[in-house]
């Protein structure tokens, strides 16, 4: 599990002539590192957890491995304030529309981390009931398997997420609605 | 050696009893589906029984074989600390059997779920529907006849 020192991407490389005539009190940057910056110490996440890896997610949001460390301490439960899915645990059929309209409806940019082997490609459930991993039903940026993983497993996904954050563009949003919104068969109404 | 359960249910319905079985404590009888109801009662009321919990009913599929299934009752008599475990096979051709739920009120979700995935159709339930697959499923997943590869999801592609 790799430690990332945060600074170097967007402060460490200002090494320039600008820097040393204008001294410490300013800082030169690009608008797309800084917020890329940002957004990768403050995630908010969902926890849309539906099975047994939520207990890991427990012990990993807990004191012991402290998701604060990593600037991603505040789950919300509103999808309209959160901006990193963490999908925890089997996904049914029946409940495939459901995690496909939290997605929506969440604001943008947004990323998804598949917790655990069920989110991540169905696991064990190869039968009837199970959705066969959750990127066939919506973009998927980190997948974690292990049945549980383990809490350095996710950190260590986590950090990964980080390092992808920290390189998006600007043109890389919005992504838009899941593709397979569209694609419905509800004979229920959810 | 035959416990008192067996021995009551024996005397009282022994034209109904297909078959007995018990070993070390656990006591297991078949009996025919159309005296389920009162088998039930009987179980539930007399004195010396008095099971008065209906811990689960579920079924088995014995694909090939006639009667196709089996609906299972278990029940437990708190008072006496026994239990014991009721057998009712149901043919395919006739694939119902009487609802318990006049008598054990929790049976009301049990049945839905034999029916929603055996299709076994328990007759007098008020409320027969699908409780744990969705509106519009096809089949019955856990008949041993539904193909292994059977996906009907209600979004995204089938897998
Ligand atoms: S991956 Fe394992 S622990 Fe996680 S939800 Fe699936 S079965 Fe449960």
């Amino acid at each position: 599990m790799g430690i990332i020192n945060s600074q170097q991407s967007a402060v460490g490389s200002l090494q320039s002539g600008e820097e040393q005539v204008l001294g410490s009190s300013v800082l030169l940057t690009k608008l797309d590192e800084i917020i890329g910056w940002g957004r990768k110490y403050s995630f908010f996440l969902y926890p849309f957890v539906t099975a047994c890896c939520g207990m890991e997610f427990m012990s990993l949001a807990g004191p012991r491995y402290d998701l604060d460390r990593f600037g991603s301490a505040l789950p919300r439960f509103s999808p309209r304030q959160a901006d990193l899915l963490f999908v925890v645990g089997t996904i049914s059929h029946k409940q495939a529309p459901i995690l496909v309209k939290i997605y929506n409806q969440m604001t943008e940019p947004k990323w998804v981390f598949s917790f655990g082997v069920c989110a991540t490609s169905g696991g064990f459930y190869d039968n009837y009931a199970t959705v066969q991993g959750i990127d066939t039903l919506i973009p998927v940026d980190v997948y974690v398997p292990g049945c549980p993983p383990r809490p350095e497993m996710v950190i260590d996904g986590l950090l990964k997420l980080q390092q992808k954050v920290a390189k998006e563009k600007w043109s890389d949003w919005p992504r838009g609605e899941a593709p397979v919104t569209q694609n419905q068969n509800l004979k229920i109404k959810i | 050696m035959d416990s008192v359960t067996l021995k009551k249910l024996k005397e009282k319905f022994s034209d109904s009893i297909v078959d007995t079985h018990s070993f070390r404590g656990d006591e297991t009888a078949t009996v025919k589906k159309e005296k389920i109801v009162d088998i039930c009662k009987f179980l539930r009321d007399d004195n010396e029984l008095l099971y008065n919990f209906m811990m689960d009913i579920t079924a088995v599929d014995y694909y090939g074989r006639e009667p196709r299934f089996e609906v299972v009752y278990h029940l437990y008599s708190l008072k006496y600390n026994r239990r014991v475990r009721i057998k009712v096979p149901v043919p395919e051709s006739d694939c119902t059997v009487d609802s318990i739920i006049s008598v054990w009120i929790g049976a009301d979700w049990f049945e839905r779920e034999a029916y929603d995935l055996y299709g076994i159709i328990f007759k007098g339930h008020p409320n027969l529907k699908r409780i744990l697959l969705y509106e519009g499923f096809e089949g019955h997943p856990l008949r041993k006849d539904y193909p292994v590869k059977g996906r009907q999801p209600l979004i995204g592609p089938k897998n």
